[in-house]
């Protein structure tokens, strides 16, 4: 509880103290942390709390930005219809891919998840009509009501503040719930979770689905931070970035997606844009991977498990 | 309680289970014995429903199970524990037994409710860790059990669903003389309220407990009856329980 508070106030006073500090400019990349925490979050789901490697959330994440994009093209830019829409369509998407994949195990379900979503990569970017391979640009951002204009950059970061606590709030419950102990147990063992009594791939199915519709939101969002949507937001390397996130921040660990996606914006914003650096700034991922070597090699809890393991010690 | 007809299972060339006949009666202790790759375990891979079934029936307190999952097995009252520990390594002893009590109680598509809060899963969990001898270890990880107390929590989780028919695959497996005491006593004390079908190499605990047994040897049952007219049988003699034990 004490960490949530703590948290919450560290991310409720992040853009007022760079508002005080003349440096605007971060309050935008705040939000693009917590739109990253989130996907990272539907990520760890199934991959840390249900041990189901999906190497193709981007699918899902990809596809939340696409249906946004799409309807504010088409004149449709409310967000109470937009969000929602982007929310099923990536649940529906999750639902298919989730229903073939979910027959496989192991590598076999990390290529075909990885295989599924860069299908849905190269859909878009024959997509012609929505821009293609050069993308979409957006009219401008989602129309909330209430008098809220999300294109000021303050009350976007803090719509999707509350949007990233409810998401978060949601996942604690679950993983906390009957369903999520359930989730739990198959993935320690699966043979004896069936053996119990429990229908392992509905309970799997059922978790991939929750996990793509989140992703779908933070794509929803994602489209929106920029008023931009382009197919690289499907590509296998976006997957491999909400996965590095979950490992750098500690997969399985509550934290660990906000952790890890906040750690690994943070390193990409200083480290390519470093003066320092000069031309090497360019291989800002070099230092990057000696970093998440050195979790994987020495803290296989991620960033989450050492601050836990530092406050029992 | 259960009845096979002509189950048989085939794995590529090799008849594992052929064409097997097995009576289990209501609240016996029924003993499945027979040689390493007799197809025991394969028997109860299938009643459980891990494994289809090539042919035959599986009949279940009159119902034809053959075509049923599992999970919905396990609601109909089967349970079965493993030859090789299979259980929940990184939960704790009392996690381990009250998701096996969740299973039998109430829809576990609940995504709201912390399950922590459940009173009533936890009380079931500690009254079967008790009648499997855990009560002392409900708050150790599963995985830091010892041999024996891992034995122990695999039945209990076998018993936690609740089950009117308990496949026991070989718990004795690796247990020293004492630790195998502690399980006879264990299937002793549940006899009376569950029917228990009995896969197990020691024949000292089989003779003990056994109403009825049943001698797999190649996929075949090739004798069912009482204990005695097993020990005086010469085939069963012959393939699997050689002299000593028919002189003992």
């Amino acid at each position: 509880m004490k960490k949530t508070i703590f948290v919450l106030g560290l991310a409720v006073a992040f853009p007022l103290v760079m508002n005080a500090l003349d440096q605007a400019f971060y309050i935008g990349f705040g939000a693009r942390v917590l739109i990253y925490a989130m996907a990272a979050a539907s990520l760890n789901l199934v991959l840390g709390y249900g041990g189901m490697v999906s190497f193709g959330h981007a699918a899902f994440f990809g596809a939340g930005a696409y249906v946004t994009g799409i309807l504010a093209v088409e004149g449709l830019r409310s967000a109470w219809i937009a969000w929602p829409a982007a929310v099923a369509v990536a649940a529906a998407a999750a639902l298919v891919i989730g229903a073939l994949s979910l027959r496989t195990r192991g590598v076999y379900f990390i290529m075909i998840t990885l295989a599924f979503a860069q299908m849905m990569y190269y859909v878009f970017v024959s997509l012609k009509a929505y821009g293609g391979d050069d993308g979409l640009s957006l009219p401008g951002r989602s129309t909330l009501g209430f008098g809220l204009e999300l294109g000021d950059e303050l009350t976007w970061y803090y719509v999707v503040l509350v949007l990233l606590a409810a998401v978060l709030y949601l996942l604690h419950r679950i993983v906390h719930s009957r369903f999520g102990r359930v989730i739990e147990a198959i993935r320690e063992n699966e043979t004896r979770a069936a053996a119990t009594g429990y229908p392992v791939y509905g309970y799997k199915l059922a978790c991939f689905v929750i996990s793509g519709a989140i992703a779908g939101l933070a794509g929803a969002l994602i489209a929106n931070q920029s008023s931009y949507v382009g197919p690289g937001l499907l590509h296998w390397v976006q997957s491999g970035t909400l996965m590095i996130m979950v490992i750098l921040g500690g997969v399985g660990r509550f934290w660990g997606a906000p952790i890890g996606a906040a750690v690994l914006l943070t390193l990409e914003e200083t480290l390519s844009g470093s003066e320092a650096l000069g031309q090497y700034a360019l291989h800002w991922q070099l230092p990057v991977g000696v970093v998440l070597l050195v979790i994987v090699l020495y803290a296989p809890q991620g960033i989450a498990g050492l601050i836990a393991g530092r406050r029992r010690a | 309680m259960l009845e096979l007809r002509g189950l048989t299972k085939r794995f590529g060339g090799l008849l594992a289970v052929d064409q097997v006949d097995l009576a289990v009666k209501d609240g016996e202790i029924h003993a499945l014995i027979g040689p390493n790759g007799a197809g025991k375990t394969t028997i109860i891979a299938q009643v459980s429903g891990s494994l289809d079934a090539d042919a035959g029936e599986i009949l279940f307190r009159g119902r034809d199970l053959t075509r049923l999952p599992q999970h919905a097995r396990v609601k109909a009252g089967l349970a079965r524990s493993f030859q090789i520990t299979s259980i929940f390594r990184r939960f704790s002893v009392l996690d381990n037994l009250a998701l096996a009590v969740q299973a039998r109680s109430g829809s576990s598509l609940s995504f709201w409710r912390p399950v922590a809060g459940e009173k009533a899963l936890f009380d079931e969990a500690r009254a079967i860790a008790d009648e499997v001898g855990l009560s002392r270890r409900l708050d150790l990880v599963a995985g830091n059990l010892a041999h024996g107390e891992q034995r122990a929590l695999e039945v209990g989780l076998a018993l936690a669903t609740r089950p009117k028919l308990v496949l026991l695959d070989e718990p004795m497996a690796g247990m020293g003389p004492e630790e195998s005491q502690r399980i006879i006593a264990l299937i002793e004390r549940i006899r009376a309220r569950v029917t228990v079908l009995l896969v197990e190499h020691d024949m000292d605990a089989v003779f003990r407990l056994a109403e009825r047994i049943s001698v797999l040897v190649s996929g075949r049952v090739i004798a069912s009856g009482a204990p005695q007219e097993i020990r005086a049988n010469a085939e069963v003699r012959r393939a699997y329980l050689g002299d000593e034990l028919a002189a003992g």
